[in-house]
């Protein structure tokens, strides 16, 4: 396939149709507009639907309503419009309903600012909604993952019947890189054969459906998609850069990952021993690998667009086995290279 | 003597005993929309959009592929389900609180669309599974948890009238009203309903029936006390009727 140079955004937004999404539903939200206009014109031709919502609300309850049906279809949107799709969201992890989410983390609380910002990694990676469900995390760090991984989004969203959340962040959404696309997956319209919605001919009629009143019902239910977040965690995937000799592990996910390696590749050639883990999975989380890493006597340092929510599974990771700093970059300021070398630095030293 | 068959149940319709309270229409327009989707050979295409209220359980009682919507969102669940699925035939069933308080955006926005669906609007007055506290249907002058003097219209405004506000948007192809109270009533319901669902089985764009109900347990009134009252208080106010057609008009 030849090399197209494209924005974040758009790279999910043609990541979808590559992939089959046959249904979008959005409302309009900075930093993260390209999707639905992108959407508005490549739905239609790919014979599927384009659908702007009256709010977040709706669209997240429509992107409900075509899971229901089995289409591969997604909704899009930016901080405050994510704290609006959460109650969707937690129907479709207890009516176990696919769908695929993106939000464009900016700055916040409230409004905020239309900026990078990783303020929103307890709402995505937590459950975010009422109730204890999980939804699967994906974290791109460069424009090419952004694509990439909404094919994933897809695929994982499908095999476990849960709702797949890609954070992303302005600076992810707003670049423009080089990137290959894959071929167009010829994906089954409707998939779900043995739950999807159709009219119940000839057998008997399906529920989707999140209550559960009956005595033990609802324990029994919860059980299941507990053993279902179980079996996704071998969905776990990081990136790991120049960790076998460093002596200081960073963790850092998305825009500021990349941003972090940078600032590692130039320590580097001044001999100062940093690696990196990169999830790109925030849920499930690859504490594995951090685990194994403390175990061989490395210190870490998590750093974050926020000011410390991801470093709370960092150290849930390591059990205390290792020395653990944390470096926040405060939202409303843009992050590079040079703002993290010090802060390694000190880390290193410490 | 031999017998004469002179009623069978709808097959749609699961035999099974009802929770509804005494009296409750809720029941008695279930029965309907099974008649209805029956007679016009709709059933084995239906894909049903439940919401949240007395009438959550609505599966347990017209067995048809089946989605919940959370409280008021039906009309957009359902606009994802139609755009998926343009050869299925759509319907929500909701109540007042549902449709007319906390889903008011999802109604309007997915009538104005034109949305091909079909909506099942039962106003009863009140929020009859929370314990009967004030809906934006709630009447003047009427008690409820929630306005334990009556309703005021100084205060909390007056009864929505959503039969009447979806005929004025331009994306509804049929709106009206109707009643169970009676066996007349019944029976034009059947026929406006069963008008309802042809626009949509015809292309024809969105449908809405609002159906005056009864809840006996929260007016805390007997079941025919309750039917009076829906006659000599709800009628008036909520007038019966056909609001919009527009397949009528251009017969
Ligand atoms: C977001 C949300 N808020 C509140 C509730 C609680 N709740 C359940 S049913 C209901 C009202 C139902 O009233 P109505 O729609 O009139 O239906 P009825 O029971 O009268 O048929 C409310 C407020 C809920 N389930 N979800
Ligand atoms: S509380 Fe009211 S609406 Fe609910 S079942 Fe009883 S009578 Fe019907
Ligand atoms: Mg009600």
């Amino acid at each position: 396939m030849a090399r197209i140079f494209i924005k974040g955004n758009v790279a999910i937004a043609r990541g979808a149709l590559d992939a089959g999404c046959k249904c979008y539903f959005g409302y309009p939200i900075t930093p993260q507009n390209d999707i639905p206009e992108f959407m508005s014109r490549a739905m239609p031709e790919a014979g599927g639907e384009f659908v702007q919502a009256e709010s977040e609300v709706a669209a997240a309850n429509m992107l409900l309503g075509a899971a229901a049906c089995g289409i591969r279809a997604m909704t899009s949107s930016s901080s405050p419009g994510m704290s609006l799709k959460q109650e969707a969201i937690s129907y479709m992890a207890g009516s176990e309903l696919p769908g695929v989410i993106v939000n464009m983390n900016r700055g916040g609380p409230g409004l905020g600012d239309i900026g990078p910002s990783q303020g929103d990694y307890f709402q995505a990676v937590k459950g975010g909604g009422h109730g204890d469900y999980r939804t699967l995390v994906l974290a791109p760090g460069t424009v090419q993952e952004a694509y990439d991984l909404t094919f994933l989004a897809f695929e994982l969203a499908f095999a476990y019947r849960n709702p797949v959340l890609i954070l992303g962040d302005a600076i992810i959404g707003q670049m423009q890189e080089p990137i290959t696309p894959s071929k167009p997956l010829a994906v089954d319209p409707f998939e779900g054969g043995s739950w999807r919605l159709e009219g119940a001919r000839q057998r008997e009629a399906r529920i989707l459906k999140s209550l559960h009143l009956t005595d033990g019902a609802l324990a029994g239910h919860n059980l299941k998609l507990q053993e279902k977040y179980k079996r996704a965690e071998k969905e776990v995937r990081f990136e790991e850069f120049m960790t076998d000799d460093a002596s200081l592990i960073i963790v850092a996910y998305g825009s500021i990952g990349r941003i972090v390696k940078s600032t590692i590749r130039k320590l580097r050639k001044e001999g100062y021993k940093a690696g990196l883990i990169r999830p790109v999975t925030l849920y499930p989380f690859p504490s594995q690998i951090l685990k194994s890493l403390a175990e061989q006597g490395k210190k870490f340092l998590t750093i974050e667009h926020n000011m410390g929510q991801m470093v709370e599974d960092v150290r849930l990771s390591i059990c205390g086995l290792a020395h653990s700093a944390f470096h926040g970059q405060l939202p409303g300021n843009l992050p590079t290279p040079n703002d993290f070398e010090q802060p390694i630095i000190n880390a290193l030293r410490s | 003597m031999h017998e004469i068959l002179a009623y069978k149940s709808p097959s749609l319709l699961a035999d099974i005993p009802s929770h509804y309270c005494p009296g409750c229409h809720h029941g008695t327009i279930h029965k309907l929309v099974a008649q209805c989707l029956q007679e016009l050979e709709l059933g084995d295409d239906t894909i049903c959009v439940g919401s949240i209220g007395c009438s959550v359980f609505i599966y347990n009682y017209i067995l048809l592929d089946t989605v919940e919507a959370p409280h008021g969102r039906a009309p957009a669940v359902a606009t994802g389900v139609k755009r998926s699925r343009p050869d299925k035939f759509v319907f929500t069933y909701q109540g007042d609180g549902d449709l007319a308080s906390i889903g008011l955006a999802e109604i309007m926005h997915a009538a104005n669309r034109g949305e091909k669906i079909s909506v099942v609007f039962v106003n009863n007055t009140v929020y009859g599974m929370t314990g009967g506290q004030m809906a934006p249907t709630t009447m003047i002058g009427q008690k409820t948890t929630t306005c334990p003097g009556g309703r005021c219209s100084d205060r909390e405004g007056l009864p929505m009238k959503m039969a009447e506000i979806m005929a004025g948007l331009g994306g509804v192809s049929y709106s009206a009203r109707v009643a169970v109270n009676n066996i007349k009533n019944f029976k034009k319901a059947k026929k406006t309903l069963k008008q309802v669902f042809e626009i949509q089985k015809s292309g024809k764009g969105f449908g809405f029936i609002e159906f005056l109900a009864s809840c006996p347990t929260n007016w805390k009134m007997t079941s025919t006390d309750a039917n009076d009252r829906l006659k000599k208080e709800m009628i008036p106010f909520f007038p019966l009727g056909v609001f919009k057609d527009l397949q009528g008009e251009s017969k």
